[in-house]
């Protein structure tokens, strides 16, 4: 078991009356990529930000390494921040901007020339020390932002989705670049974004919130193949979600077909929902699956066609690499440990509280 | 390009109004009565009569534009900070003078500073001494203040509120308190908008002749003073243009001063 490096104790915060957390307690571990995941307005971004110190919670309380630091300004934290927009100070050249926080703690200027020279050799930009930041592209104005941030060998990074305003390629290549960093400076990172596959590919834990509350926190892998209920289904990959009834341990009946499932204890005919990820809709010729299908259209995707086909009353969504026409008669088989079985919300409240 | 003529009655205005104004300006200054050449128009500003007006003048206006300053910069950063609500209607009551004819309200500004004005009543009132400011230096520092502060307010107001939020966020992210924020983020970033305040302080300062006029009762000569009597009162045209090119240098070379601490990062000139 190792340390907590920051700790999250029933943080709540509202803005204009509007409650954008409520009650969020969370574990962060020394060493961790733990991204905060959800759609805008979740309450990641505040959440950051009161972990940086630019916002005050209401209630509750942050602990770093033991101490209360809920109060204590920014400027005092062991903690720096990578901005979405990068926040270069723009009427300094990229060896100002580097040195700034080294400078503020009165480093001495040979220290400082060999702090900035590491810092561009990470960030793979040497030889820009004097150049402006606006004659730098977002991407190499990000790596400033972040070379900016780690000279200064914060115990925790915070990122706020830093990839944000790059194009797709440049966010791919600056995603290896962090997971890059991240082994090389052995910090904490703490990452706020809404792109759900680039949670799934750097992080080592990911924290999916909605609605100020946290839905489920657990392993890229636990998130994706376990998702604990409707939300976190929808929002990370697409998914057949869908209604159904639990009629016992391992079975469970969607529009009246019955499928074998591994889950347990959920009680008998209990209403649940269920997810099904597309690509685990495998396609049989006929009289081989469980239920029979008629495909109604199909996308090339790409790496796969994505297919959707009407079977037993519902629009099941399947990605697979073989092509089928429009028309064509198929069944459809899904291995029972692909069925994943989720607890219904019976509340509109328990609908985005399922912190456990 | 057909567009080039909708320019033109701006072209005719700047031609009948400033350029040619400019040319006789220049002509009378480099000419004797007689119509000969002369510089000694201009170099008449170093006469000692006149360098008095000059330097007083220098003086005041670079009192008023530091006051200005002094003043407009903190509450830029103040409502800065205020909720959006009010911001609006302070920036309107501040700027609501502007409205108003100058001479106006350095008329009323006499009254109020006069011997037994309304300041010296309230003062007796309050069983205070009274002072003496009307006819003082220190009125009409206080006349151009009271008329000028707006436009340092405005364009300070305006580039402080264009500072972007993240990065004084990223500057105490990075350790710097206070006072390190505003001398390294928060005061660079607001230079177009002190140097733009400053041009349209000390400039129209410098040239003011009304507000000495009243506020220093005819007493103290400013060098606007003295380019009016020589126009107006001594009909001295030569000199008088002379005089007024000799200011338009001084005013050149402040413009130039200021533009080149400018353009150092950012494409956009100040005015």
């Amino acid at each position: 078991m190792q340390e907590n490096i920051l700790q999250l104790k029933n943080i709540s915060k509202s803005f204009d009356g509007e409650m954008v957390l409520e009650e969020l307690s969370l574990d962060i571990k020394r060493n961790e990529f733990v991204t905060l995941l959800g759609p805008s307005g979740c309450g990641k971004t505040t959440t950051l930000r009161i972990i940086g110190g630019f916002a005050t919670p209401d209630s509750g309380q942050v602990i770093m390494e033991g101490k209360d630091i809920t109060l204590l300004p920014t400027e005092q934290r062991c903690v720096n921040t990578v901005f979405q927009k990068y926040a270069l100070f723009p009427h300094m050249s990229i060896e100002e901007n580097i040195a700034f926080g080294l400078r503020i703690k009165k480093k001495d200027e040979a220290y400082i020339k060999e702090k900035v020279r590491y810092a561009l050799e990470l960030v793979n930009l040497m030889g820009f020390e004097k150049r402006k930041p606006h004659s730098l592209s977002g991407g190499q104005q990000q790596r400033i932002a972040i070379a900016r941030a780690i000279v200064n060998e914060p115990k925790i990074l915070l990122l706020d989705e830093p990839l944000g305003a790059l194009d797709l390629k440049l966010r791919q290549d600056m995603q290896k670049e962090l997971i890059r960093l991240k082994k090389e400076l052995g910090i904490t990172f703490i990452y706020v974004t809404h792109d759900q596959e680039e949670a799934l590919t750097m992080s080592d834990k990911i924290v999916v919130m909605n609605q100020g509350y946290i839905q489920q926190i657990g392993s890229p892998e636990d998130i994706y193949n376990e998702p604990q209920n409707a939300f976190v289904a929808d929002f990370i990959g697409d998914a057949n979600l869908l209604a159904a009834t639990m009629l016992k341990d391992e079975l469970v009946s969607i529009n009246d077909t019955r499928f074998t499932c591994v889950d347990k204890g959920f009680g008998t005919n209990k209403p649940v929902d269920v997810v099904i990820r597309p690509e685990d809709v495998e396609i049989m010729e006929r009289g081989k699956g469980i239920f029979p299908a008629i495909v109604s259209s199909i996308l090339f995707k790409g790496v796969h066609y994505e297919i959707i086909a009407n079977g037993i009353g519902i629009q099941w969504m399947i990605h697979t690499t073989v092509y089928y026409e429009i028309g064509s008669k198929i069944d459809l088989y899904i291995k029972p440990f692909n069925i994943q079985i989720m607890h219904k919300p019976e509340s509109e409240d328990e609908a985005v509280n399922h912190e456990e | 390009m057909k567009r080039k003529y909708i320019a033109l009655p701006y072209l005719i205005w700047m031609t009948a109004f400033i350029v040619l104004p400019l040319v006789f300006v220049a002509y009378y200054a480099f000419t004797t009565k007689a119509g000969g050449f002369t510089l000694s128009n201009v170099f008449a500003i170093f006469d000692s009569l006149h360098i008095k007006a000059t330097i007083l003048s220098l003086g005041l206006s670079l009192s008023c534009t530091v006051l200005c300053l002094l003043v407009a910069f903190p509450l830029a950063l103040v409502l800065r900070r205020i909720h959006l609500n009010h911001k609006g209607l302070i920036i309107i009551i501040l700027i609501l003078p502007m409205w108003m004819n100058s001479i106006l309200r350095i008329l009323a500004l006499q009254m109020i500073l006069s011997k037994n004005g309304i300041l010296n009543m309230i003062l007796e009132w309050l069983h205070l001494a009274p002072v003496e400011i009307i006819n003082t230096p220190a009125a009409i520092i206080l006349g151009m203040v009271y008329d000028y502060l707006p436009y340092m307010i405005l364009p300070i107001y305006n580039s402080v509120m264009d500072i972007d939020q993240d990065l004084i966020d990223a500057s105490s992210d990075l350790g710097a308190r206070f006072g390190y924020r505003l001398r390294h983020v928060i005061l660079p970033l607001s230079k177009p908008g002190i140097i733009s305040g400053i041009t349209m302080v000390f400039i129209p300062c410098l040239t003011s002749f009304v507000i000495p006029d009243i506020l220093g009762g005819g007493k103290i000569q400013l060098l606007g003073n003295v380019i009016e009597q020589e126009f107006i009162t001594s009909m001295n045209w030569n000199l008088g243009a002379g005089l007024s090119f000799a200011l338009l240098i001084f005013v050149i070379i402040g413009l130039i001063f200021t533009q080149k601490h400018e353009t150092k990062y950012k494409e956009s000139r100040v005015w």
